[in-house]
């Protein structure tokens, strides 16, 4: 019994690690344009997939990692200057449209790049299970959960000691003001879509060992991100964290005790009874309600 | 007579039963009835949704949940029941709206990306039911679903059908016309418009949004199910993520706050992939594609934009 | 008798007392108005008097029935209408369906009956539109009555705002800033608007920043200053009372 929870808290906190980078990018956009990007999960995607094609190629791990992060930072880029950046002031429901059809084209595109199948990456170092507690972890796990935390010091790091990083959070608090003192919010939003997609694709990279990628892998993790971002409190990087690892091992726990058939589930029916009962997240401070 | 036609509401709708009875003209082969029913099944769920989206104001990426739940709930009570389908009908239509119903109060208090997200999981829940619990539903690979039959009669063949989801659609519009030109529909449209001056008007907020979520609710389930009995088979595809987005995606293309216009937009994409089927690997893209720039270009939907277009030219 | 009796009314905003302990009476039939410089809190009064902001302390009684606490619609239902200075008009709609929904508490109707548009149904919607048309003529805009709201002038679509106030049929119309914005004629046409409904039985708050107007058409004056109430009475002992003068003065004297 202890060793088959530290088994499921193990999983748990892996996968909670990858839906904390999902979320982690979902806040990024959303704290500087307010868009909720249904297409965050295709970064992920091309994240892995770019990953896997070039290693298959015979370029070397660490080179063909820099480049995946590169292209999808630069598919965020181009989201943002030809989409988002044209519907400037559109309503909610038509941004998150614009965002599907973002998601959808790219899913298109991938599937004409590479092919409908799924893909493994050779783990970083090896694949020889480490005991732990009587329970076991990967090798890649260890990885995930390492660059994972190294992600969130950089990105916190890059937020509170950076001038683009503060720029960026003075943005999302007041745009006008922001604009005001000589910060461009144009290039805020470019780079918050250039950082967001960096961040996925790493959360794609990391996982695509384990989980194996293809096409299509993005929407599930997108919408667990999400999740994980409103459990947190929507635009918190912290609570993105926190509600990311939650997410992850409080899904593991269902899977192992409750139902493994019901393991997708688990993650809304958290989200739902998090927006009933506390709508501003479980971690983040209540703000007041204005009329 | 001509006074009573220029009125948009009823000239509207008459414009509508001309198009269905002309439209059999122009189909020429049994593919083209295929693809006529299905958009007016579409169009029934539009023009419900369009009730919530385009005049409450209230976003729902979850109602191919209640899609689903029509769907499923007639081809479970139909064919492991035993039940005639028009009872399986109703009582699955009942289900849908009473889950409407209790969802929608704690739903329907909160607002944009709140309410977005929780529609969306609340769809997602009832998918992940629909494809899990396969030993009644048949799981990922779907379900065969009977022939509808009323009074010994069995609806067969894509003419039969053709006329009946005409009529229905005719009957869906009628009814949401009636509704928004009704006291309860300037409340649902008073809320959109400006949520505290309808309060101060005597509006209870909750009570007019959940009308709307049950009535789209009700309006997909009727769909759904009618869905079922004609293609005779349903997956859980119908009941998915995916699939709620297209319809949203029709309401707000064709036009919010626009009855005729969710008509259209679940013709042109309902139609528009059939189109795309020619591009074969490129269709998604090509999809993908349309819906981001319908988006950017005509951010406010065909028809409205046609009218303005038209009203301009008038002038 | 008094229709409205306003006890200890107190709102904070995260610690600021927006409204500290405003007591007061409104009697049947008459025009109160409420004044202050900026910032007094009137606004604020107006929207605890309809329940759009919750009260910290106090109680609101109308026509003898405790509303404190109850939501806008409850207060709608109780007989309380109101005019917004910000308009919040319904822009999706024309002005006769602004109006329409003004009487929305007098025009329930069975859903099933109006989506099926049973017999009774068309005639019922007839006799609300007459309605409709008769307040937009009352106001002054009837020309107006099929326009879109979003496409009618400023000065109607304040008039607007008070035709769809009073389609409530409400015994108590709250009105703020009903002049604002407008220009000495059309600041005529709300004076003598005001005088009519008064005279039609209507009681009315009135929150103006136009003292003429005030002055002219109050039967009695409350004073707010940072939330407290200064002083009441009727329009010549406010118009005497020193503490009124400072607090105005006071105040231009500061923003000079």
């Amino acid at each position: 019994m202890g060793a088959q929870l530290t088994q499921y808290l193990l999983t748990g906190v892996t996968i909670g690690a990858i839906y904390a980078l999902v979320a982690l990018g979902f806040s990024i956009i959303y704290n500087a344009s307010h868009v909720i990007n249904f297409a965050q999960g295709e970064f992920v995607m091309i994240g892995g997939m770019t990953t896997v094609s070039l290693v298959d190629g015979g370029v070397p791990l660490p080179l063909a990692i820099a480049a995946a992060v590169l292209v999808a930072a630069a598919v965020g880029l181009a989201l943002e200057k030809l989409a988002i950046e044209r519907a400037r002031g559109a309503s909610v429901v038509t941004l998150i449209i614009i965002t599907i059809g973002a998601s959808i084209f790219l899913r298109g595109l991938a599937q004409l790049v590479w092919d409908k199948n799924f893909h493994a990456l050779r783990p970083f170092t090896g694949d020889t299970p480490i005991a732990v507690l009587g329970a076991t972890i990967l090798p890649q796990s260890l990885w995930v959960i390492g660059v994972t935390i190294a992600i969130v010091a950089a990105l916190g790091w890059f937020f509170a000691r950076t001038l683009a990083g503060k720029a960026m959070l003075a943005a999302s608090h007041n745009r006008l003001a922001a604009e005001l003192v000589g910060i461009r919010v144009r290039h805020v939003l470019l780079l918050a879509f250039g950082l967001s997609a960096a961040v996925g694709a790493m959360a794609g990279i990391l996982t695509a060992p384990i989980t194996l990628t293809s096409y299509d892998v993005g929407l599930m993790l997108a919408l667990k991100g999400f999740a994980a971002a409103i459990l947190g409190g929507l635009g918190s990087g912290a609570g993105a964290v926190v509600g990311g690892l939650t997410l992850g091992i409080l899904e593991s726990l269902g899977a192992g005790f409750i139902s493994s058939a019901y393991k997708d589930v688990f993650a809304f029916v958290i989200m739902l009874a998090v927006l009933f009962f506390r709508p501003s997240g479980l971690f983040a401070a209540r703000s007041a309600e204005r009329v | 007579m001509l006074a009573w036609l220029a009125r948009a509401r009823t000239g509207g709708l008459a414009a509508l039963v001309a198009a269905i009875v002309l439209l059999p003209l122009a189909l020429t082969n049994n593919y083209h009835y295929e693809v006529a029913i299905v958009v007016g099944l579409n169009a029934i769920v539009c023009v419900g949704l369009n009730l919530l989206i385009g005049y409450a104001g209230q976003i729902s990426l979850g109602h191919a949940g209640f899609y689903g739940l029509g769907a499923y709930g007639s081809a479970i009570l139909t064919a492991r029941y035993g039940w005639p389908p028009a009872a399986a009908l109703a009582a699955s239509t009942a289900g849908a709206a009473a889950l409407a119903y209790l969802v929608g109060r704690p739903i329907l208090k909160l607002r944009g990306h709140y309410l977005a997200m929780a529609t969306l999981g609340m769809g997602i829940i009832i998918s992940i039911v629909i494809a899990t619990e396969d030993r009644i539903t048949g799981g990922p690979d779907g379900m065969a679903v009977a022939p509808f039959t009323l009074l010994g009669y069995t609806l067969a063949g894509e003419r039969t059908w053709y006329w009946v989801v005409g009529a229905a659609l005719a009957l869906a519009v009628w009814l949401a016309l009636n509704l928004i030109d009704s006291p309860a529909g300037r409340a649902l449209r008073a809320l959109h418009g400006s949520e505290v001056a309808a309060q101060v008007a005597g509006v209870d907020p909750g009570r007019y949004k959940v009308l709307a979520f049950v009535i789209s609710a009700v309006f997909a389930a009727v769909a759904g199910s009618l869905t079922a009995h004609y293609a005779g088979f349903i997956t859980p595809a119908k009941a998915s993520f995916l699939h709620s987005i297209e319809l949203v995606t029709m309401v707000v293309l064709g036009g919010m706050a626009s009855t005729f216009g969710a008509v259209i937009g679940a013709a042109v994409l309902t139609t528009l992939p059939q189109v795309l089927t020619l591009l074969k690997d490129y269709e998604m893209m090509v999809f993908g594609a349309v819906l981001m720039l319908s988006m950017i270009f005509l951010p406010r939907g065909l028809v409205p934009t046609l009218a303005a277009a038209l009203a301009r030219r008038r002038r | 008798m008094s229709l409205l009796a306003v006890e200890g009314l107190a709102k904070e905003f995260g610690g600021l007392k927006a409204v500290d302990g405003v007591s007061f009476d409104v009697r049947p039939g008459s025009v109160h108005s409420i004044i202050g410089p900026n910032g007094a809190g009137k606004t604020t009064l107006l929207n605890l008097l309809n329940g759009i902001y919750v009260p910290s302390a106090g109680r609101i009684v109308f026509d003898g029935r405790d509303l404190t606490g109850a939501a806008p619609h409850r207060f709608a239902a109780a007989g309380i209408a109101r005019t917004f200075q910000n308009l919040q008009i319904f822009f999706n709609m024309t002005a006769l369906e602004n109006v329409l929904v003004g009487g929305h508490l007098h025009a329930r109707a069975p859903l099933a009956a109006a989506m099926l548009r049973l017999p009774g149904r068309a005639e019922a919607e007839r006799g609300y539109r007459v309605q409709a048309l008769e307040l937009l003529r009352f106001v002054g805009i009837e020309e107006y009555a099929t326009a879109p709201a979003d496409a009618m002038p400023y000065g109607a679509l304040k008039r607007l705002e008070i035709a769809r106030a009073l389609a409530a049929l409400a015994g108590l119309v709250l009105l703020d800033e009903p002049a604002a914005g407008l220009n000495p004629t059309e600041t005529a046409a709300i004076d003598e608007l005001i005088k009519r409904l008064s005279a039609g039985g209507v009681t009315v708050i009135l929150v103006e920043h136009n003292m003429r107007l005030v002055m002219g058409v109050s039967d009695h004056i409350v004073v707010l200053d940072y939330g407290k109430k200064l002083t009441e009475g009727t329009a010549e002992e406010v118009r005497n009372d020193p503490r009124v003068i400072e607090a105005y003065l006071g105040a231009a004297a500061a923003e000079a």
